[in-house]
This record gives structure tokens, C-alpha cells and sequence, in this order.
């Protein structure tokens, strides 16, 4: 293994500069769309006394999910001494702060009083979970900023460990803190569970993953540099492993639903008569998200990077049709309050509750993402984060030169 | 002019000090005060509650809800909103048992739950429970994240989904917060019992009790003591304020 030399994109051809233009429309897209919410009230939205949290929420906890798992890059390089993974390592720290931003940034703006937010960040509720939230996120920013400067400044280089130690456990307790926003809800059917938390930390890992592949394919596709095939081989198949755990993490939750009779109604819900939830469960969070990228990634066309890059995609799709499962579905089965009765009132109890999102809190949403990759390719012009060349000499350290 | 409004002053204050001694002298003045001067907090020696008694609760009948929106303006000033947004403090729920067939009616509102799991979730403190139970929204601090609405194991709160207008100095409501059912904390605070209860006794119907928890003299505690009272949810532990009978 070669010493690694980080140098910037060039960043001037029409293609990047193109890649800006579409991120910068559909971030300012989505800008647009917040400041109408907001001048309105969320009337505008599809958001109701019924379904109270709605696709900007769906995107908002995909990307901070997403966020803390782009940092396995750099943590399976400082904690678990992976050689192979370091070159990276800096992209990886850069990504999640970038997706965490992403993802915040539509979080504060669908608020029903966004303008409040320096009251969120000094009064604390220390037994609130957002709070705590507000603590981690915060907290994961400026360690994970810490960590790129010892990375990236070789005075520093031999504490980037510790930093790198104190970020891989910031961030599971970051993402733990996410899956109990659900977990602790003990009113609903679909949540109060403790696998909501591992679930969460696991889907994290491969949303994140997925994330950094393409991004990683991407900038050393467009920027013309070498990206060898020991580097995306060993990813892909982490990315494998991660896709069956949420997998298996799937089916221990619903089997332990399916268990209990208490949990029948919802789980009949989620998994039989649920319509576009159904839907969603089946064909997104499982077969899109997880059966058709293994087949992918272990199948044939393992090597393939066209297919790895598929996969990706498919796992990040898969992921979205996952939390909206969880966040809009688990809020459209209705509160059980009377156990065995037919309940019906003037504010809707007993029914499954509609949602059809609007093009506003959707382009929110979709606005946060293009606003965590804008970020992502300006950090790799400006700033010294991308090896110049990832090619198997290079990266790999078991390469061995052909005769 | 200077010297004459510190005279005044002096005056004044010299008589609200005798007024003062003059009442707490006896000692059992105080006892006989009822209203909570405004300048005191709530304690914990009252914990106000609601009774209902179902089997007096007509399905037909709204008069509960009718007086709530009288009293706080709530269910015809949101007019963009459509059904599913507007807010409702207090309703009526029709149940029907899915084996007998038994029908039974009750409002739901707030049910001012001894740990209520809407303040334990408020990232800023502005769901809150005062020290007499009854559980309310800061709407000052309230940033309008909804995590309260996800919270509630009873749907009891809304959030505004529009500017709103000409509300009632007692019950200000805004768009992008929370509100819910207050238990008339304004009418408590002045010896007074909620507007729901007092429609229903008013109308005759006689299904509402309101009154103070801790006081075993009180009609409600008697009530509860004698036929007692179901949660709804029970099984969550929330120790709620509003109990009901025959559920």
C-alpha cells in the first residue's frame, strides 16, 4: 500500500457545474416550498390532526438515519483498523455531517414555529428524546469535525483514532436516540418496541453504506480517477450483510408481534389489509430494499459495478418505502383505546387514517437531500478529501502486481 | 406631583399591609379563601379531575362540545383547514361492543394524566402539567413539532393549521402550536368549574363531575369512592385525572 495523496476535484468542467445547477434548483425548489408552508400553516400540507408527522419527516429521519451510518467508512478504518478503508475515511466523516445537515435543515423547517428554534436549542427537557436528540446531533457534528481535522492535519494524525473511537459511539447512541423517538411511544400500536433502536442503528448501517458507494462511484467516475475493485468489492459486500440484517431485524419484529394477539390488528395491518402501507412493506422495505439488492450483490453480477451501483439505489429506495412504513403507517393505524369495541366519533377514532402527501412537503423533503449532496461536491472541490487515485496498487494492501 | 404619587403610594401600601395582618391574623382566614390569588402558584394539595358517568351520556347528545367551543372559540375559526386538520378539544365517541352489541357514549378530551406522556416528550417544556394536575400548553415556547400529538394515547391534542383571528383572551391559541383541552384552567383559577361540565349539569343531564381529587369531601371523590371509576388506557399506568363509569 502506497502513501495516499488527497487532492481536489477540479471541479470546472460542465458536467460538475451542471451537477450544481440541478442540486441548486431543486434545493431552492424545496426552499421555495418550505417558506409556503410556513406563510400558510401546514393547511397547504397533507398533514393533519390525524397524521400529524408526514413526508418531510420521511426524509428527515432517512437522512440522519442515513448520515450516521456514512461514517462506517471512517470507523471501520479508525476503530476496527481496517488499512483499506482509511484512504476514505475523510469522504465518509464529510458525507454524514453533510447528510445530518440534510436532514435537520427540513426537520426545523417543517416546524409548526421554525422561528423558535434557538428556544429548542436552550431550553431542554431532559426527559424529551428530541432533546437529547439536540444534544447527540449537535454533539456528532463538531466530534465528527474534530475527527476530519485530525485526519486531514498530520500533526494531528496520531489522535485521529481516539476521535475517530469517540465518534463510532456517538453515533450509535445518536442512532439509538432516533429509533427510540419511536420506541418510547407506548401510545401507538406499531412502535413501543426495544428493536425499534438496534433496528434503526442496523438500517442506518446499510442506508449509509449505500449512500457512500454511489457518492464514492460518482466523484471518481466524474473526476476521471482510478477506483480499483478491491475498494467497491469489499463494500458491496458489507453492503450485503448490512441488507441482511435489516432483513432479519424485520422478521424478529413482526414475528414478536405476530406472537403476541394484543399486537394482531396492527400487525394484520401492516403486513394483509393495509393497502399502500402493505404495499410499501412488501415490495419496498423487503424486495426493493433488501431480497433484490442481495440477489445483486451475491448473485452473478456481483462484480458487476453497474449492478452495485443498482443495488445502491435499490437500498436507498427501499429504505424511504421503510421509514415511511414506519412514521406514516405506524401513525395511520388507529390508537387502540377501547379494546373490542367498534369506536366512531367526529375526530376520526377507530378509522384508518388517510395521508396523501402534498407537492410542498414532498419537495421538502427532496430539497433536504439535494441540499446534504450540494454540500458533499463542494467539500470534495474545495477541500483535500478525495485520494487522487483509489486504483488496487494503491488501496488494497493485499494487491499483488501481475506478472 | 412627584412627592404626591409617593404619598399615594405610601398610603396605599401601609393600608394593603394592615388589610393584610388584618387577614391572616385570625389564621382561619385563610382557610375560608378560596380563589388563588393570581400572584400564587398551583400547589399540589388540589388535583382537579372529571367524572362521567356513561350511562347518562346520550350518543345523540353534543352539549359538552358545544360549550367547549363557546368557551374557547375552537370549531368554526379555522376555515382553510379541512375536517382532519381542525382542532377539536373535547368530542363525542360512539362505542359499540363488536360481541353484544351494547352502545355507550362519552366525551374525550384531555385526560390530564398524573405523568402525562405529552410533557415527557416536549423537547422545550412547553407541554407541561401544573402542580394541581391539570396539564396545559406553553405556547410561548411551544416550536410546533407535533412529538406531544404522537405521544397522546387519547388524540386529545391538535395543532393549528392556519393563521387564526379574534380569539378569546382566555384561550390563546396560534397557528404552528399545540392546544388541547384546558380544563377551563381559567375558570378553576377563579372558583369555578369547567364550561363542559357546567353545560351538562345545566342541561340536566348530570353525566359530568369536576373536583378536587385529594379532597375526600368533595362530591367527585365521594362519587368515585362509592361507585369508582375506570381510566381509559389503564393499562399504560398514566394515573389520569378524568375517570369514567361504566365503561
Amino acid at each position: 500500500m502506497k502513501a495516499i495523496r488527497y487532492q481536489e476535484i477540479q471541479g470546472n468542467s460542465f458536467g460538475y457545474f451542471a451537477l450544481l445547477g440541478i442540486l441548486g434548483l431543486i434545493v431552492a425548489a424545496g426552499g421555495l416550498a418550505a417558506f409556503y408552508m410556513e406563510h400558510n400553516g401546514h393547511w397547504v400540507t397533507g398533514m393533519t390532526n390525524q397524521v400529524v408527522w408526514g413526508m418531510p419527516h420521511v426524509f428527515a429521519i432517512f437522512l440522519i438515519v442515513a448520515a450516521s451510518g456514512a461514517l462506517n467508512v471512517a470507523s471501520i478504518s479508525s476503530v476496527f483498523g481496517k488499512k483499506q478503508y482509511k484512504p476514505l475515511a475523510p469522504l465518509s466523516a464529510f458525507l454524514s455531517i453533510c447528510l445530518l445537515l440534510g436532514g435537520l435543515t427540513i426537520l426545523v423547517l417543517d416546524l409548526g414555529q421554525p422561528d423558535r428554534l434557538i428556544v429548542a436549542m436552550t431550553i431542554y427537557n431532559f426527559k424529551s428524546i428530541f432533546a437529547w436528540n439536540m444534544i447527540l446531533y449537535n454533539g456528532f457534528i463538531a466530534i465528527v469535525a474534530v475527527y476530519i481535522w485530525f485526519m486531514l492535519e498530520k500533526r494531528m494524525n496520531k489522535y485521529s483514532k481516539y476521535a475517530g473511537f469517540a465518534a463510532f459511539f456517538w453515533r450509535l447512541i445518536l442512532t439509538t436516540g432516533t429509533g427510540s423517538i419511536f420506541g418510547f411511544l407506548v401510545a401507538r400500536q406499531a412502535y413501543d418496541a426495544a428493536i425499534m433502536a438496534p433496528m434503526f442503528i442496523i438500517m442506518s448501517f446499510a442506508y449509509g453504506l449505500a449512500i457512500f458507494i454511489l457518492v464514492m462511484m460518482a466523484a471518481y467516475n466524474w473526476s476521471g480517477r482510478e477506483l480499483g475493485d478491491a475498494t467497491v468489492r469489499r463494500m458491496k459486500n458489507l453492503l450485503g450483510v448490512f441488507v441482511g440484517a435489516v432483513l432479519y431485524f424485520t422478521l424478529v419484529y413482526h414475528l414478536t408481534n405476530l406472537y403476541a394477539t394484543e399486537h394482531h390488528g396492527v400487525e394484520a395491518f401492516m403486513l394483509r389489509d393495509g393497502g399502500i402501507y402493505t404495499t410499501l412493506f412488501w415490495w419496498g422495505w423487503v424486495v426493493i430494499g433488501g431480497v433484490l439488492p442481495l440477489a445483486l450483490l451475491y448473485g452473478p453480477t456481483g462484480d458487476n459495478r453497474s449492478a452495485i451501483g443498482l443495488a445502491s439505489v435499490l437500498v436507498i429506495l427501499g429504505g424511504l418505502a421503510t421509514i415511511y412504513v414506519i412514521v406514516i403507517g405506524g401513525q395511520a393505524y388507529p390508537l387502540e383505546m377501547f379494546p373490542g369495541k367498534i369506536v366512531e366519533s367526529s375526530f376520526f377514532d377507530g378509522g384508518v387514517k388517510a395521508y396523501s402527501p402534498t407537492l410542498a412537503e414532498t419537495l421538502l423533503g427532496i430539497g433536504g437531500f439535494a441540499l446534504a449532496l450540494i454540500m458533499v461536491a463542494l467539500v470534495v472541490k474545495v477541500l483535500r478529501v478525495l485520494p487522487e487515485s483509489m486504483s488496487d496498487a494503491i488501496a488494497d494492501p493485499h494487491y499483488k502486481a501481475e506478472k | 406631583m412627584k412627592q404626591d404619587t409617593d404619598m399615594n403610594r405610601r398610603r396605599f401600601l401601609g393600608q394593603a399591609a394592615a388589610a393584610a395582618g388584618l387577614t391572616v391574623a385570625p389564621g382561619v382566614m385563610l382557610y375560608e379563601v378560596q380563589a388563588r390569588p393570581a400572584d400564587q402558584a398551583a400547589t399540589s394539595k388540589q388535583r382537579w379531575g372529571m367524572l362521567i358517568d356513561t350511562s347518562k351520556c346520550s350518543t345523540g347528545c353534543t352539549d359538552c362540545v358545544t360549550a367547549c367551543k363557546t368557551e374557547h372559540g375552537w370549531g368554526s375559526t379555522e376555515t382553510k383547514s379541512n375536517a382532519e386538520q381542525q382542532a377539536q378539544w373535547i368530542r363525542k365517541v360512539k362505542l359499540t361492543d363488536k360481541q353484544t352489541g351494547h352502545v355507550q357514549s362519552l366525551p374525550l378530551m384531555c385526560q390530564h394524566c398524573e405523568t402525562p406522556p405529552c410533557v415527557d416528550v416536549c423537547p422545550t417544556g412547553a407541554s407541561m402539567k401544573r402542580a394541581d394536575g391539570i396539564v396545559l400548553v406553553d405556547k410561548h415556547i411551544c416550536i410546533g413539532c407535533r412529538y406531544c400529538m404522537m405521544a397522546c394515547p387519547y388524540k386529545a391534542r391538535s395543532f393549528i393549521h392556519e393563521p387564526l383571528m379574534n380569539q378569546k383572551p382566555h384561550a390563546p391559541r396560534g397557528m404552528g402550536t399545540v392546544e388541547s383541552c384546558t380544563l377551563c384552567v381559567h375558570r378553576v383559577d377563579n372558583d369555578g368549574i369547567p364550561a363542559c361540565v357546567e353545560s351538562c349539569n345545566a342541561k340536566g343531564h348530570k353525566a359530568m363531575y369536576f373536583g378536587d381529587l385529594h379532597d375526600p369531601n368533595s362530591e367527585i371523590s365521594k362519587r368515585l369512592k362509592e361507585f369508582g371509576g375506570e381510566q381509559i388506557r389503564a393499562d399504560l399506568g398514566l394515573n389520569t385525572g378524568v375517570r369514567y363509569q361504566g365503561l
